[in-house]
């Protein structure tokens, strides 16, 4: 990964109400807002950078302004204030003419609710982007069809949405996305509509096409569980305002307040945290010959190396001594 | 005003008030019955008559010289009138040198099931078939066809105009704010009353026909079109613009394509508007079925009536099923290639047949059983007459004597002012300040259109009507609000009674009662019941079942949950079958005057026939729509006021 992000995000308002504009910088918390003044502003001062490859998952109750984010980021929401700058360039400057061709070719969304035409088969609904931008029948309907057999609807092409389950037809709406190409991929909330079965089927669906197609993704999620799953790294919000940006290991190893803390609570630890968190200096004295792990593998899959040792685990970063684990560490994490 | 209002409202008992100002009505009412009624006499006119009178010559005069008329209005009937013309060319007259049609009638019945099968299905195709031979069958294949070439121009134009302005409303919010108060006021006006006004200016004939189907149809075609693009879903839509998709890509592939199915739908409701209209528009010499029936009402003449009214029922079930079939198919797959080059290739073959062979063409007169359908009917108009004697009339006398007598005395026997005086009070009591002033400025409108006591006697008609109507509902809407046999019974039967153009029910009931008050009475109640029992049938539904069980479990009987709970939480929608109760016996007034209502509806008939009643014959329609607004006001004021407005039912239902 690079440094140079894809998409930077910086001083983001979404302010709904008259006279909207006015409000931006306001200190008044959401409700005082409301009060005062009938906006309500839905995202307030939001910051955040997406590197190339990554999976960018912002997670947020409901109200806490999250799809509202997504959809300033291609503005089919229009932003109040703020700056949004995808590959060097300012999405807020773009006149609609720019702002198409960027929808079109670089920019995809999944949907809650899917969005499909109903009146459509599965093939010309994941036609229909590379139609809107005027793609000849064939070269769409063969592009859709490639689409169609990664994301597993091969022999589909031919049935309707209303003849498909929930996440048959939210694999049209991926697929639907996919097939343009984009270089960044929004979803927002896919897979809240989806009995949990189909659910974590889904899930680790994107993670399989993340690995095979290596394309950016943003996702807005409420489910804690759903985000540090997908997630390279995480943005929890709560009423409009970004309380935590990091890794999963960080939200929940070091939360940022009482909020995500409350949060993350139920997160059984071991599945999310790293040997980083649990690692101490050595003592000394201590053999220093044990088996090494390296300083980001999650604690649960180290547990067995680290417990049937008979000498302290060592974390090692390349060829640095980062500190040791033993399964005192271990246990007490768990236990905790 | 504000202040009036809350001292009323803070008065603790509005009933008693009611009723003291009813007392004093009526007390005053006896004591000075027959002073000040500002009688006018059938053939008498007011200086404001003789002037439109004048005026209406006038334009008549200067119709081909005036640029207005020469350059725009003139062109506008012309092209209506071609238009017209050119359809009968095709179905129904001797046209381009020939002495029959274009298409005759093999090949408009071919023509007709072809395209029925195409856009629908076998079922409707073959109803279509057997409907349009049944036309011939009656002896009317002309007059049906004229009907037929009517509505479609009508449909046509109708179309044209509105779904673009309905794809319109639906896009822009601003514009729906525009243009619904005028549908509101379009479909709130009695039909009738814009034939006069168009006769002005495009004389009578298939141009005013036309233009007067048009007003009525357009409504729906705006209103269903906006609705479908509105409903489409947003998340679709979104998809579409996250896609890169233009406004105008949206509309097209998205938009449209999903509203179909509702916009089929308008086009259905604007095909039963406009015949029902078509066929009303025979008053202006519009051709057709409907001047059959209007010459046979004219005459008495059951069996005729009957005859030419049972092809208008059967062209609205033909077209209601055909275009019905068509929504149903817009969702599936398109046919076959080859089966739409056969099906066109056979209606071809008729369609060559038609224009080249006699017998294809003229259909067989020897096949003519109107006759025996109009012997029938006339014998059992006479039997059931006969036969029904005591019972009809035991029901006219009772109506006639214990409600409509009173109640006619009192408004149109007793001076003007006493009754304009207990009028605005009972609409302040009611609906308050805004509705007291409506019911001023329209008591006095009635007063300078000189049609004072006529305006009282239609009033008093349309009141009883409208409370035998709302009876009717409530009976009836319980039932079917209860009971899912008696709905799945009636409700076809009311639909059916939805769809039926206006004229048709007159003919059995006149058959029944003869020519009187009564009989209008009794068409206007069969036109207007329908509507109430659906929205009180609609109310008691929409009561919820826990409501009604917890009445149950606590031992209520049925009778107890009916008046204690059912009808109490329905309050809303009772309240809207009274209002639209009234709309639609209102529009039945003019009807009525075809069979012995006399009073407004007789004037507005007259008016059509006679050239020296015009003026009279115009004013008597503006008093309809005047009384009709000062009622729909008062009434929703008073709905309203009782707290149970919802204002997305009003939509709804129109």
């Amino acid at each position: 990964m690079t440094d140079d992000p894809l998409l930077r995000v910086r001083g983001l308002w979404k302010i709904f109400g008259p006279k909207a504009e006015r409000w931006v910088g306001s200190p008044l918390s959401r409700r005082e807002l409301k009060e005062q003044t009938g906006c309500v502003a839905a995202v307030r001062d939001v910051g955040f950078a997406v590197r190339p490859g990554e999976v960018f998952v912002v997670m947020g109750l409901s109200g806490s302004g999250k799809s509202t984010l997504v959809r300033c980021l291609t503005r089919l929401i229009e932003p109040t204030a703020g700056e949004i700058v995808f590959d060097g360039e300012d999405v807020r400057r773009a006149d609609e003419k720019r702002l198409r061709e960027l929808r079109r070719h670089r920019l995809a969304m999944v949907f809650q609710h899917f969005g499909l035409l109903p009146h459509r088969r599965v093939l010309d609904n994941v036609a229909f982007g590379l139609e809107i931008r005027g793609s000849g029948k064939q070269e769409r309907y063969r592009r859709a069809a490639e689409v169609l057999e990664l994301v597993g609807l091969a022999g589909f092409e031919n049935s309707y949405p209303d003849q498909l389950s929930g996440g048959m037809q939210q694999r049209v709406g991926l697929a639907r996305a996919l097939a343009v190409d984009p270089d960044l991929l929004l979803f927002d909330e896919p897979f809240s509509a989806l009995d949990p079965l189909i659910r974590r089927e889904m899930q680790n669906e994107v993670i399989r096409l993340h690995r095979e197609v290596g394309k950016t993704m943003v996702f807005i999620t409420h489910d804690l569980a759903e985000a540090l799953k997908l997630g390279d790294r995480v943005l929890i919000m709560r009423d409009g305002e970004l309380v935590q940006t990091g890794t999963p290991d960080e939200v929940v190893g070091a939360p940022a307040d009482d909020y995500v803390r409350d949060f993350v609570s139920d997160v059984p630890r071991s599945h999310v945290l790293t040997l980083r968190w649990v690692m101490r200096d050595p003592l000394p004295g201590e053999p220093l010959d044990g088996p090494e792990l390296g300083p980001d593998e999650i604690i649960r899959n180290a547990v067995r190396t680290v417990l049937s040792a008979d000498r302290p685990v060592r974390v090692v970063d390349k060829d640095d001594l980062l500190g040791v684990v033993t399964s005192a560490e271990i246990l007490e994490m768990i236990a905790r | 005003m504000t202040a009036l209002t809350a001292v009323a409202a803070r008065l603790p008992a509005r009933r008693y008030l009611l009723g003291a100002v009813l007392a004093a009505w009526v007390l005053g009412a006896v004591l000075l019955s027959g002073r000040d009624t500002l009688a006018l006499g059938g053939a008498e006119l007011t200086p404001l008559h003789g002037r439109v009178n004048e005026v209406w010559d006038t334009v008549d005069d200067n119709r081909n010289s005036n640029p207005f008329f020469l350059y725009f209005v003139n062109y506008i009937r012309l092209v209506l009138d071609e238009s017209v013309t050119f359809v009968q060319a095709l179905l129904s007259q001797p046209s381009f040198g020939r002495p029959v049609p274009v298409l005759g009638w093999l090949g408009v019945v071919a023509v007709a099931g072809a395209v029925t099968y195409l856009f629908g299905n076998l079922r409707a195709a073959l109803l279509t078939v057997a409907g349009f031979v049944s036309f011939g069958l009656l002896g009317l294949w002309q007059e049906s066809m004229d009907t037929l070439a009517l509505t479609l121009t009508a449909v046509a134009y109708s179309l044209a105009v509105g779904v673009p302005l309905g794809i319109w409303a639906g896009l822009s919010d601003r514009f729906l704010r525009l243009v619904t108060p005028v549908l509101d006021f379009m479909q709130t006006m009695p039909t009738f009353v814009y034939l006069a006004p168009l006769t002005l200016f495009f004389l009578i004939g298939p141009a005013s026909a036309t233009i007067a189907t048009m007003i009525y149809a357009i409504p729906p075609a705006i209103r269903i079109t906006a609705y479908g693009i509105r409903e489409v879903s947003p998340v679709a839509v979104e998809a579409g613009t996250s896609l890169g998709a233009t406004p105008r890509q949206i509309l097209r592939r998205v938009r449209l394509p999903l509203a179909k199915r509702t916009i089929v739908v308008g086009v259905n409701q604007t095909i039963m508007a406009a015949l029902a209209m078509a066929t009303i528009a025979a008053l202006i010499d519009a051709p057709g079925l409907g001047k059959t029936v209007l010459k046979a009402l004219q005459t008495l003449d059951i069996g005729s009536a009957f005859n030419a009214g049972l092809a208008i029922v059967i062209m609205a079930v033909v077209l209601d099923r055909a275009t019905t079939a068509a929504g149903q198919r817009v969702a599936g797959h398109a046919r076959r290639r080859i089966e739409i080059a056969a099906l066109l290739g056979a209606a071809g073959v008729a369609v060559y047949l038609a224009y080249t062979y006699v017998w294809a063409a003229v259909f067989p007169p020897e096949a003519d059983l109107g006759p025996y359908v109009r012997q029938a009917a006339d014998s059992a108009s006479v039997w059931v007459q006969d036969s029904l004697t005591g019972f009809t009339d035991a029901l006219k006398n009772a109506v006639t004597y214990g409600l409509l007598n009173p109640l006619e005395s009192l408004l149109a026997g007793s001076p003007w002012w006493l009754v304009a005086l207990a009028g605005v009070a009972v609409a302040a009591l009611l609906g308050g300040t805004r509705a007291a002033a409506v019911t001023v400025l329209g008591m006095a409108a009635l007063v300078g259109l000189g049609l004072w006591q006529d305006s009282m006697v239609t009033l008093a008609a349309t009141l009883v009507a409208t409370a035998l109507v709302l009876a009717l509902g409530v009976v009836v809407g319980v039932w079917i609000g209860r009971s899912d046999r008696a709905d799945a019974v009636l409700r076809p039967v009311l639909d059916a009674g939805q769809t039926m153009p206006a004229f048709v029910y007159l003919v059995p009931i006149l058959g029944l009662f003869g020519p009187t008050r009564f009989t209008a009475i009794i068409a206007a109640v069969v036109f207007a019941a329908p509507v109430a029992v659906k929205l009180v049938a609609e109310g008691i539904r929409g009561v919820p079942a826990t409501t009604v069980e917890a009445a149950r479990s606590a031992g209520s009987s049925p009778w107890q949950v009916i008046t204690k709970v059912q009808l109490p939480m329905a309050r809303g929608a009772v309240a809207l079958a009274a209002n639209q109760g009234l709309i639609y016996v209102l529009s039945m007034v003019v009807v009525g005057g075809l069979v012995g209502a006399g009073a407004l509806g007789y004037d507005v008939v007259a008016g059509f026939s006679q050239h020296q009643l015009r003026g009279k014959g115009l004013a008597a329609g503006l008093a309809i729509v005047v009384l009709g607004i000062v009622l729909d006001r008062v009434t929703r004021a008073a709905q309203a006021r009782s707290g149970s407005t919802k204002e997305d039912v009003w939509r709804v239902e129109r």
